[in-house]
């Protein structure tokens, strides 16, 4: 195979998962337009944007095709990270509706 | 010489361990956002269909270029410099593109009085997009350095694949910023 068609190769390879991306964001798109209440729509998009982000690590990042103990090693110390963050986060959102000290 | 544990080169992991700590940067951001967005009523909503088209065009605009990127590393890793060479000057002008209409963006709201000094909104919507707008800047500022390098024979094709997952990250980022701080505020 030829440098040349190897490379117009990766463009099409990668075209669906690209179409894809674009899909999801004009779903979000439509449902910003549809979902009222903040708090759904919130938690929608962030579920639709972990799906692209999957998507963009795994075959634009090519994670997929690296060893699986760089994706152990990487990705689920950033969920744990990320998830406790989110624990501390809405621990001090709660804060603010506690009475500390005895108060 | 001992085998790397992830059998990838050094400094591709370092960009990766670079990416993790910046995800984590950026996951700080969006979480304190998210709560504050979603625990505050009368949240400002300036975004009419102006600059949801304008938004529209910019998430477009970089999700192409990281199909352009892929095409760069790919070419430069098949020995095909002058078409790494083009794929890398579509990347950089698509970067360039997606800066101009952010910042466009930016000077729309400034013209609505809406700035970092204007309550949550503008201290939240200002700050995240600052430091993205910042990443993509940086990103295009590395893919001028590294493809004039790699020109000259400096650099080799696994520098341009390094410089490819930070701008495949910078994307990644996007995928988050848009919904949170841009869908969830047009307004109705």
């Amino acid at each position: 195979m030829s440098a040349a068609s190897a490379s117009g190769n990766v463009i099409r390879r990668y075209l669906p998962v690209y179409f894809v991306l674009i899909g999801i964001f004009l779903v979000e798109l439509f449902l910003s337009f549809r979902i009222a209440n903040t708090a759904t729509l919130v938690v929608i998009l962030l579920l639709l944007a972990v799906c692209s982000a999957t998507l963009g690590l795994l075959y634009f990042m090519h994670l997929n095709e690296e060893r699986g103990g760089l994706f152990l090693t990487l990705i689920p110390v950033t969920i744990f990270v990320l998830l406790m963050m989110n624990m501390w986060w809405s621990d001090s959102v709660r804060l603010l509706h506690m009475r500390p000290m005895g108060q | 010489m001992e085998e790397s544990p992830y059998a990838i080169p050094s400094r591709k992991f370092t960009m990766w361990l670079f990416i993790i700590s910046d995800a984590v940067t950026f996951g700080a951001f969006l979480f304190a956002y998210g709560y504050i967005r979603v625990a505050t009523p009368n949240w400002t909503r300036p975004f009419e269909s102006g600059s949801v088209i304008n938004v529209v065009i910019m998430t477009i605009v970089l999700i192409t270029s990281s199909l352009t990127m892929l095409g760069a590393g790919d070419s430069a890793k098949a020995g095909d410099k002058a078409k790494a060479m083009r794929f890398l000057y579509s990347t950089m002008s698509l970067g360039a593109i997606f800066a101009i209409l952010h910042i466009r963006e930016w000077f729309d709201l400034f013209g609505h009085g809406i700035t970092i000094g204007s309550g949550l909104f503008g201290q939240t919507f200002f700050t995240i997009t600052g430091l993205h707008l910042l990443h993509v800047i940086s990103g295009v500022i590395a893919l001028l350095v590294v493809s004039m390098k790699y020109s000259g024979g400096k650099l080799t094709p696994s520098h341009v694949e390094t410089t490819g997952l930070y701008w495949h990250f910078v994307d990644l980022v996007w995928m988050f910023v848009v919904p949170l701080v841009y869908l969830t505020n047009i307004a109705h």
